[in-house]
């Protein structure tokens, strides 16, 4: 197949369109998962921008840059921007938008237009929230977890905020009941549930929770601003309301969230490591059905967060052993992507060391996890940096890196250009170097007592601090160089070949970028997704 | 054929398991509320049967029998399409769309009935009353509110179909669209169906 697909692909006018509408308005899940892909980006680095400047602020003791008011501003942004605009949306919306359809065989998702809707209401949602923050009385400064009773009677416009996640919410569950059906009926013929690359395996089993979890929480916030419109009073301890049932139904949905975010994280380095070794994955059904068992699992721990908020002690062990539980599907993952390693012809590139610094941090992230899913160290460790440092470690060193991963992998597929490999490489190290001074020290924090959510710290902890905060910079130098290195390669890089990686999978079959119909001919799948025999 | 290259019946299908899905995402749409009176029953067991005891059985059969009915129209709707019988489906979508209205009518007549008896949240008289009692027309109003928009949603879409209807649509993926419309009414029925115990029977 010839190399033009570039000029025939991005530069050709979609149904006598041009500029910027033949983008918005296209139906074409690769433009959908380019437009999710700025989109995030963008969040992204807004999100990153007010990290730094909260680390910042522990500088000095007393306010450096920002009094307590806006502190509390910056961190529920910093969260609802990192998670709700961010790392939920950003692995299914980019790489399942754009290669889900092409790694089963198909032309495209199931509900094309449903689709464009889909990222329609993610813009909604994303203009609702940078609304909440310049209009009304100011940004909400309850944490991205919107507590009752605080969010029931903050003067801060914490409504309007809620709205945007509603309509993020209705975003992803579009997605995920696409997703659904993209992966039931649009499989090519001979591919069959078993011969699908395990990355399709991972978005299906997330999409299902998108499906049945968002749900869950766009009412309970819905029921948060009819308690702050109207006062009905269920969350409202003065009326007989019981705020520990918002934490529930909050958790619900916002603990199966994090497996949106992991599973295809999880996806992504399923796909790149058998590539980078050489050889065919090892235990491909205990990948697919560990993924299905995260998600199932992951659904009954949600209690983990709750252990001195105030409810049984059967219950909280019963939590207790799930979140144990749902450790061995993750382990199962994880030893099979070593075990797939071993005796592999191992080839060092960019996409392969960003998922070996998944797994290390991934590993930190989940271990650290087991030490705060046990009861007795949670009611010592819960509401301290420790949290912090292990969510930090699980969403941005997990989901955070897959993504990145997975954008140093896709990038020649999706943009038709190679990337330095130098440069690539160079930030990959300042952000594990600069990941790594950032988030450690707050584990040792943590465990010496340092409450989260604080604008200011006592002076024993400003040593671990400063450190913290030179990793900060360290981490955002790394993140510039690392999207400066892309933008670079989009305009200057050299043509990318079809397979440049010796992939196995559908995608690399076809040219960089795919053309406007995926396949000329919907292929016949004749073998396994990693058979590089 | 689209871009997609997918036959209409294939696309049918495709339609018809993302609509029970949405279905399915619309149960737990539902399930948060309903929890919440689950646990709430549980605790002010005996305020929430003096609350209950206050709503019009009366009003609350009535609109039951009324959904029901629609469901019944709809039904006959959906097959009316797939026969390609036009009068028929105009005429059935019609007395679907007028029964759901009816059923809102009565819902708001309802509604201002307790408005006016000062039940409503945050009303000055709630000060005096049980908090089971506060809680359970909270919930009442949060959950019958919900239920009403779903349904009002539904008279707009079944208006849809009617005026493409009238607009000589019948083949191609009209009767596809009809079916999916004709699952959604009957999901919002179904809710209705759990509703209508909850808040009425078991007062």
């Amino acid at each position: 197949m010839d190399n033009a697909g570039e000029a025939v692909y991005y530069r050709n006018k979609v149904r006598g369109r041009a500029g910027v509408r033949q983008w918005i308005f296209s139906t074409d899940h690769k433009r959908i998962g380019v437009l999710y892909l700025v989109s995030v980006l963008a969040m992204f680095s807004s999100g990153v921008v007010l990290g730094v400047l909260m680390r910042l602020e522990l500088l000095t003791p007393g306010p450096t840059l920002m009094g307590p008011q806006t502190y509390n501003s910056m961190f529920t942004l910093h969260g609802v921007i990192m998670l709700f605009l961010f790392i939920i949306p950003a692995a299914p919306g980019v790489f399942g938008n754009f290669f889900l359809p092409i790694l089963i065989g198909a032309n495209d998702v199931a509900f094309p237009r449903l689709n464009l809707l889909s990222w329609w209401f993610y813009m909604a949602g994303a203009a609702i929230a940078v609304a909440s923050i310049l209009i009304g009385a100011g940004p909400p400064d309850t944490g991205w977890t919107f507590y009752a009773p605080y969010s029931l009677f903050t003067g801060q416009d914490v409504s309007l905020a809620l709205f945007a996640v509603f309509v993020l919410g209705l975003s992803s569950v579009l997605t995920g009941i696409n997703f659904i059906v993209t992966v039931h009926n649009m499989r090519a013929p001979g591919m069959g549930w078993f011969r699908m690359p395990l990355f399709v395996w991972s978005i299906y089993a997330t999409a299902w929770i998108q499906a049945l979890a968002t749900p869950v929480v766009g009412t309970t916030f819905l029921l948060v601003i009819a308690e702050r419109f109207f006062g009905i009073g269920v969350f409202d301890p003065a009326k007989g309301g019981d705020p520990i049932l918002y934490q529930h139904l909050f958790w619900i949905y916002s603990h199966p969230a994090v497996y949106i975010m992991i599973l295809p994280a999880m996806g992504i380095i399923t796909e790149i490591i058998p590539v980078f070794a050489r050889k065919t994955v090892f235990g491909y059904r205990a990948i697919a059905y560990s993924s299905l068992a995260i998600a199932g699992v992951g659904s009954l721990v949600w209690g983990h967060h709750m252990f001195v908020s105030g409810y049984s002690y059967t219950a909280g062990v019963l939590f207790s052993f799930f979140t144990f539980l749902v450790a061995i599907p993750s382990a199962v993952k994880v030893f099979n992507w070593i075990a797939t390693l071993h005796k592999g012809s191992i080839v060092f590139s960019t996409p392969m060391l960003y998922a070996f610094c998944f797994i290390f941090l991934f590993s930190i992230g989940g271990l650290t996890g087991l030490m705060l899913g046990a009861l007795s160290m949670n009611v010592v460790l819960h509401g301290t940096y420790f949290v912090v440092g292990h969510f930090h470690y699980v969403k941005f060193g997990g989901a955070g890196f897959a993504f990145f991963a997975g954008l140093h992998y896709w990038f020649p597929k999706m943009s038709g250009r190679l990337y330095s490999r130098m440069r690539a490489n160079i930030a990959l190290f300042l952000l594990f170097a600069g990941f790594n001074m950032l988030y450690f020290p707050m584990f040792i924090l943590g465990i010496e007592g340092m409450p989260r959510r604080y604008f200011d710290a006592l002076p024993q902890y400003h040593f671990w601090q400063a450190v913290s905060i030179a990793g900060s910079w360290v981490l955002a130098a790394g993140i510039i160089l690392m999207l400066a290195n892309l933008v670079h390669a989009l305009f200057r890089g050299e043509k990318a070949p079809e397979n440049p990686w010796a992939g196995a999978t559908l995608e690399w079959t076809i040219p960089s970028p795919p053309a406007h119909e995926n396949f000329v001919k919907i292929p016949e799948i004749r073998r396994g997704p990693y058979d590089y025999r | 054929m689209g871009k997609t290259g997918v036959r209409d019946d294939a696309r049918g299908a495709a339609a018809r398991l993302g609509m029970w899905l949405f279905i399915a995402t619309e149960a737990f749409f539902f399930l948060a509320p309903l929890l919440l009176y689950a646990a709430y029953r549980y605790r002010y067991a005996y305020d929430f049967r003096a609350a209950g005891g206050e709503l019009n059985l009366f009003t609350g059969a009535a609109n039951t029998a009324v959904l029901l009915t629609s469901s019944l129209t709809m039904a006959l709707a959906v097959n009316a399409g797939q026969r390609g019988d036009k009068r028929l489906t105009a005429v059935l979508l019609a007395a679907t769309i007028i029964l759901g209205s009816v059923f809102l009518v009565i819902k708001y007549f309802e509604w201002t009935a307790k408005i006016s008896h000062g039940i409503y949240p945050n009303s000055e008289t709630f000060s005096g009353r049980a908090r089971g009692e506060v809680i359970f027309w909270g919930l009442y109003f949060f959950i019958t509110g919900l239920h009403g928009l779903h349904v009002f949603i539904g008279v707009c879409l079944l208006t849809v179909m009617l005026f493409m209807r009238l607009a000589n649509a019948s083949g191609g993926r009209y009767p596809a669209r009809l079916e999916n419309c004709g699952l959604y009414w009957h999901a919002v029925d179904v809710i209705w169906i759990y509703i209508f115990p909850f808040f009425y029977l078991m007062g």
